[in-house]
């Protein structure tokens, strides 16, 4: 659980920071006439990308724990047994990386107003990212292949999950890709178009930052505390 | 800095704030208060789905009670029926009933009112999220109708037993009670993103974030303290029903059950309670946090005061929030995890008793010398305080390791728990009602059977749980059906349980005075107006009473002042609305210390 105290301690101390500067030096009680803010210059953010990253602090929250819980499961029994690496994990990662950054290029494309690569490009991370998922359900046929079942030990059980919940995320992710896709083929200048598509890509960003640490958790064997052992599957 | 009043759009600041947003707008009745995306309608549907499902919960400490106070005259309550009704009970009055009314009730009608929005954000993921929590309330109520009824495992669904066979409801039951939480968690995560980013980027122009009432404070940290709590009730649900239903070994460790082993292995049960109680406890603020904010505005505005030490207000309920999150295995010193954890835990415990007395102190303070207007809602309120305190004080015996021990799993922590989180925040419930039904329905609620319902619910709650203290520290256990021949608990004891159970049948039936009143004001209540309590803050400025879809009428107000310009000296009035600008105020006479602008 030191995991998942740590980082709420950080959100917290993110929220006292911001809050700090909203209470230093003002005087609720005072009335004002001319109706003036702090920082008026500034451009308010859009309501969808501050969800967004209120919802990011949310997932980060799940999967905190879910590391936590994995670690207290890990520390306190000795009854761990590390399955075979799946090699096809590697490749699904990059697949996942390659779909962030043609994220990435849409976004650079519709900044510049090219609906052309727009269009190439979120055909090409909806593409990546559905060869991510297939992949990952494909490392899932080949575990029940070799006969590890989430029911076989912890460490399985711990792979399905993580797995499993890390590839809902993606697949919701999909959802958003699939409206920003509509509205691009059928509205290439909608002008919120480019607001879609930087959260998608954002999304994108996040997941794979996630899915990194949960690969390195999966992965990284010799450290002694992995999933999978160095043995490939 | 000039006092002039600007009119004109020009002499604005641009807003941090957005302007004019698309409203929804229904067509059919059915748009209108079915499918509705009105946050003052959704606010009414999570109110009434949640008075719903708590009024079964109060049935079911009526039953609790019967059992207790007069043991073994009901044939059909037997040792299974009793753990489920404790379960469910304690289930929903804290999830489905308080957590669901103070944020999607409360949070839904207040949230866009007060700050001045038309609406919450995000309407669409508002409506689901209601939609969500019907759903997660129907699962819940479908546990009763499987076969093994519902889970008797206790609200806090401790493996192994929540689902090995003898627990009541150990198969179809616990699937449901599961499957309901993380249903509700997602239903609540969309609704809790609509109440934080409505109060972070809704406000209306000069609402600034220490102009807000600390109703939508309370409400704001509460909804961040679910958020980021929340998700660990969703990964405890998830991962015992992966044990449950695939059989994984998350929390089930080796077990013999029935001269059987069991093919679990090697799972740690005490991560379970870790991580429960890491959403548990902070489910404790997400219920007071509300509360609080509520109290502080309804006293307040029925003292004719303002709130006494705002910042602090702000700061404390920020503190309460965080310490929260590290206090949570308080809930725990009897699991045998490492004393030293126990130590860390108590300190932490203790620490939060700083900030609530600061909140406390405030309101006392706030009181001091104020006009008070003694009708309902400030009744409820002050009731709150003492209430509050009482429950309080136990909780800092109960964060010492060493009290603990002792009175862990006794009546005693029964009596401070229900004090602390439910009678404290069921009569803010009350007050909260009680003030703002005139500006849902147009109609104020009896004032007569406002008070008797307030008497007997005060007195009534204190003569079920005080002696339930006694019973405590004589060592009568929670959770026990029967108590048969145990020589420790004298007869004095069983006469006392029969008492506290009158009582608790007493207070039951006069919250049936409260749904009469609620009902018949509804149709036949005094017309209420704009402003019956001459409130500052936004939502009683509102043109029309009932607030029409969209709230405000043309243009949204311009907000001058904080929410708590009672009494102010030097005006004619006793109080000035957040939307008046400074040059509009009335003054008695020009005394130049108390100018009302302060610019």
């Amino acid at each position: 659980m030191t995991i998942g105290l740590v980082l709420i301690s950080l959100m917290m101390g993110g929220i006292v920071w911001w809050l700090f500067r909203q209470t230093i030096n003002v005087q609720p009680w005072v009335a004002q006439s001319v109706v003036a803010q702090a920082g008026a210059d500034s451009v308010p953010s859009p309501q969808a990308r501050v969800a967004l990253w209120v919802f990011l602090g949310v997932v980060t929250s799940l999967f905190a724990l879910f590391v936590s819980a994995y670690a207290m499961r890990l520390g306190g029994f000795s009854d761990w047994q590390p399955l075979p690496r799946p090699r096809l994990l590697a490749v699904n990662t990059a697949l996942l990386v390659g779909a962030s950054l043609a994220m990435q290029w849409t976004v650079v494309a519709v900044r510049r107003r090219d609906s052309r690569s727009v269009g190439r490009g979120l055909a090409a991370s909806g593409l990546l990212t559905l060869g991510f998922v297939a992949g990952q359900l494909f490392v899932w046929t080949q575990l029940r292949a070799a006969g590890y079942f989430a029911s076989t030990s912890a460490a399985t059980a711990f792979f399905y999950l993580f797995t499993a919940v890390h590839g809902a995320h993606v697949l919701g992710g999909l959802v958003a890709w699939v409206r920003a896709t509509t509205r691009a083929w059928r509205e290439p200048d909608a002008p919120g178009l480019r607001l879609i598509i930087e959260l998608c890509a954002t999304y994108w960003h996040y997941l794979l930052a996630v899915w990194l640490v949960l690969y390195a958790l999966l992965v990284s064997g010799e450290l002694g505390v992995a999933i999978c052992s160095s043995t490939p599957l | 800095m000039t006092t002039h009043v600007a009119h004109d759009e020009s002499d604005f600041a641009p807003p941090a704030e957005v302007g004019e947003v698309e409203l929804y707008h229904p067509k059919s009745f059915i748009g209108k208060y079915v499918w509705s995306q009105d946050a003052k309608v959704i606010a009414i549907q999570y109110a009434l789905t949640a008075i719903g499902i708590g009024l079964v919960a109060l049935v079911f400490s009526w039953l609790m009670r019967l059992q207790l106070g007069f043991p073994h005259r009901v044939a059909f309550i037997t040792p299974s029926v009793y753990l489920q009704l404790v379960s469910m009970h304690g289930m929903i009055m804290v999830i489905y009933l308080l957590t669901a009314l103070f944020l999607g009730g409360f949070g839904n009608y207040l949230i866009p009112l007060m700050v001045g929005a038309r609406d919450m954000v995000f309407p669409y993921v508002n409506m689901l999220s209601y939609w969500l929590y019907l759903l997660a309330v129907i699962l819940l109520c479908a546990s009763f109708f499987v076969p093994g009824g519902p889970t008797g495992a206790g609200w806090t669904l401790y493996p192994p037993q929540a689902i090995l066979d003898g627990t009541p409801g150990s198969h179809g039951g616990i699937i449901l009670m599961l499957v309901s939480l993380a249903v509700f968690v997602i239903g609540f995560t969309m609704g809790g993103l609509n109440y934080v980013v409505t109060v972070l980027q809704a406000r209306t122009r000069g609402m600034t974030m220490m102009r807000l009432p600390l109703t939508v404070w309370g409400i704001f940290m509460a909804t961040i303290l679910a958020l980021l709590g929340f998700p660990a009730l969703f990964v405890s649900a998830l991962m015992m029903l992966l044990d449950l239903t695939l059989g994984t070994s998350f929390f089930m460790p080796a077990l013999v059950d029935k001269g059987h082993q069991l093919a679990y292995s090697g799972g740690n049960p005490l991560l379970f309670q870790h991580l429960f109680w890491f959403f548990g406890h902070p489910e404790v603020y997400i219920v007071a946090l509300p509360a609080f904010g509520i109290v502080s505005d309804l006293i307040s505005t029925h003292a004719r005061k303002n709130i006494f030490g705002y910042r602090m207000m702000v700061w404390a309920i920020l503190i309460i929030g965080g310490l929260s999150f590290v206090v949570w295995a308080h809930h725990m010193y009897v699991s045998g995890m490492n004393p030293y954890f126990g130590f860390f835990f108590a300190t932490t415990t203790l620490i939060i008793a700083v900030p609530t007395a600061l909140k406390v102190y405030n309101w006392v303070l706030t009181l001091w010398r104020g006009n008070i207007r003694l009708n309902v809602p400030m009744l409820f309120a002050i009731a709150f305080i003492f209430t509050f305190v009482n429950g309080g004080l136990t909780g800092l015996f109960l964060g010492n390791v060493v009290v603990d021990l002792p009175l862990s799993d006794t009546m005693f922590v029964v009596a401070h728990f229900h004090m602390v989180m439910g009678i404290a925040p069921v009569l803010v419930v009350f007050g909260a009602i009680y003030h703002w039904y005139p500006k849902i329905t147009g109609r104020m609620l009896d004032e007569r059977l406002g008070k008797i319902h307030f008497w007997f619910t005060f007195v009534g709650t204190y003569a079920i749980f005080y002696p339930m203290h006694y019973l405590g520290f004589m060592g009568v256990p929670r959770r026990y059906y029967a108590f048969g021949g145990t020589n420790f608990i004298p007869d004095s004891a069983h006469s006392l349980n029969a008492a506290i159970s009158i009582a608790a049948f007493v207070v039951g039936a006069a919250q049936m005075v409260f749904l009469y009143n609620l009902a018949v004001s509804y149709f036949r209540g005094r017309p209420a107006g704009g402003n019956p309590w001459e409130a500052t803050t936004l939502e009683w400025q509102t043109p029309d009473t009932p607030p029409k879809h969209g709230n405000f009428g043309k243009e949204l107000p311009v907000v001058y002042r904080w929410a708590y310009d009672y009494g102010v000296p030097g005006v004619k009035s006793d109080y000035i609305p957040q939307n008046v600008p400074p040059a509009e105020v009335p003054a008695e006479a020009w005394v130049g210390t108390a100018q009302p602008t302060g610019a």
